[in-house]
């Protein structure tokens, strides 16, 4: 099985780090992260990217700016609003972006 | 027409870490369910058992609302924000994650558990600036009656959170009955049940189970025991 590559943004310097630790340690995920959207574009461009969660502090204009760029690029790319901040919807979220048509 | 679902106790996810037994509700952590991902923007309702001395230590949160409400035994509290806190039996207590905060939870005492519900309520905006509070509720003002203890307003009774959401609890002398009416036309109504025997809307319910109610803005409830104890919750059906 091809191991997912996910992309945390988040501006919260350590609820991004537990999150791309969370993701790392999930079986079959290699986790990538980024606190700026420049970071975030160069991560995007360098690897194959399956799923990008936005985390905490993205403004809005941000957000529409990942969203613009990485869907031109990919168009099935999926990007998803992470919610609560720790382990608890982590693997949930990723479940539902990923395997539920 | 009104729709209803039944969530009974035993189909609940169950996590049994030694030190802390959940049950869940809706999907989380490693319970996936399908079919259990949320009722409206209620997403997680886990009834929780701690053993003394022990807890979650310190995890963030973001982009969330979270009521604790305990039910036995003490819960101390500390977060990112300088709270430190001992919430107990006819406390309430709500954070709202908004940009992130870090909190850990602790059973206070080591002689025996704490019990308490955790539901999590998706936020009706993003990243707002984290905040906490608690309150202490007065237990005589819920027999025979749903005693409001969380709204969107800050100055209506119980706490306030980013939504359009309210909790009521509720604890009745058997037959006792009451109609609730919902909030909002847009919202539904999720019932817990806390303790004891109920019929909602002629439907019977039991101790922990669970009933999802929509499109309705009138809700029949009934005690078919003593000191039945419900919490409903009052919440939107459309996650913004």
């Amino acid at each position: 099985m091809n191991k997912l590559n996910i992309l945390v943004i988040g501006r919260h310097p350590q609820i991004t780090k537990t999150l791309f630790t969370l993701v790392n340690k999930m079986e079959n995920c290699v986790g990538f992260s980024a606190l700026t959207d420049e970071d975030a574009i160069k991560i995007f461009n360098e690897n194959n990217i399956d799923l990008v969660l936005l985390s905490s502090g993205i403004p809005e204009e941000s957000e529409q700016l990942i969203r613009s760029i990485f869907t031109d690029k990919n168009p099935n790319i999926k990007i998803i609003q992470h919610y609560g901040g720790g382990s608890g919807l982590l693997s949930n979220e990723i479940m539902e972006a990923m395997y539920i048509k | 027409m009104e729709n209803i679902i039944l969530h009974k106790a035993d189909t609940r996810g169950n996590a049994d870490h030694g030190w802390l037994k959940s049950k869940h509700t809706f999907s989380f952590a490693n319970y996936y369910n399908p079919d259990r991902m949320h009722f409206g923007v209620l997403r997680v309702l886990n009834d929780d058992s701690v053993e003394g001395g022990m807890g979650f230590g310190t995890h963030p949160h973001d982009n969330m609302e979270i009521i604790s409400i305990p039910l036995e035994g003490d819960l101390q509290h500390k977060d990112s924000m300088n709270n430190v806190a001992v919430i107990k039996s006819g406390d309430i207590q709500v954070m709202s994650a908004g940009t992130g905060i870090y909190h850990s939870e602790y059973n206070k005492n080591h002689d025996k558990l704490v019990k308490f519900l955790q539901i999590w309520v998706f936020p009706n905006k993003k990243n707002v600036t984290p905040r906490y509070d608690q309150i202490t509720l007065n237990l005589a003002d819920r027999h025979n009656n749903l005693q409001q203890i969380l709204s969107p307003n800050q100055d209506d009774a119980g706490v306030w959170i980013h939504q359009d959401a309210w909790f009521s609890l509720g604890k009745f002398d058997k037959d006792f009955s009451v109609q609730y009416q919902t909030k909002r036309k847009e919202n539904g109504v999720y019932i817990f049940v806390l303790k004891g025997d109920l019929t909602i809307n002629n439907i019977t319910v039991n101790t922990r189970d669970g009933i999802g109610i929509t499109n309705t803005e009138n809700i029949d409830i009934k005690a078919l025991t003593q000191d039945a104890e419900i919490l409903v919750m009052d919440v939107p059906m459309t996650v913004a």
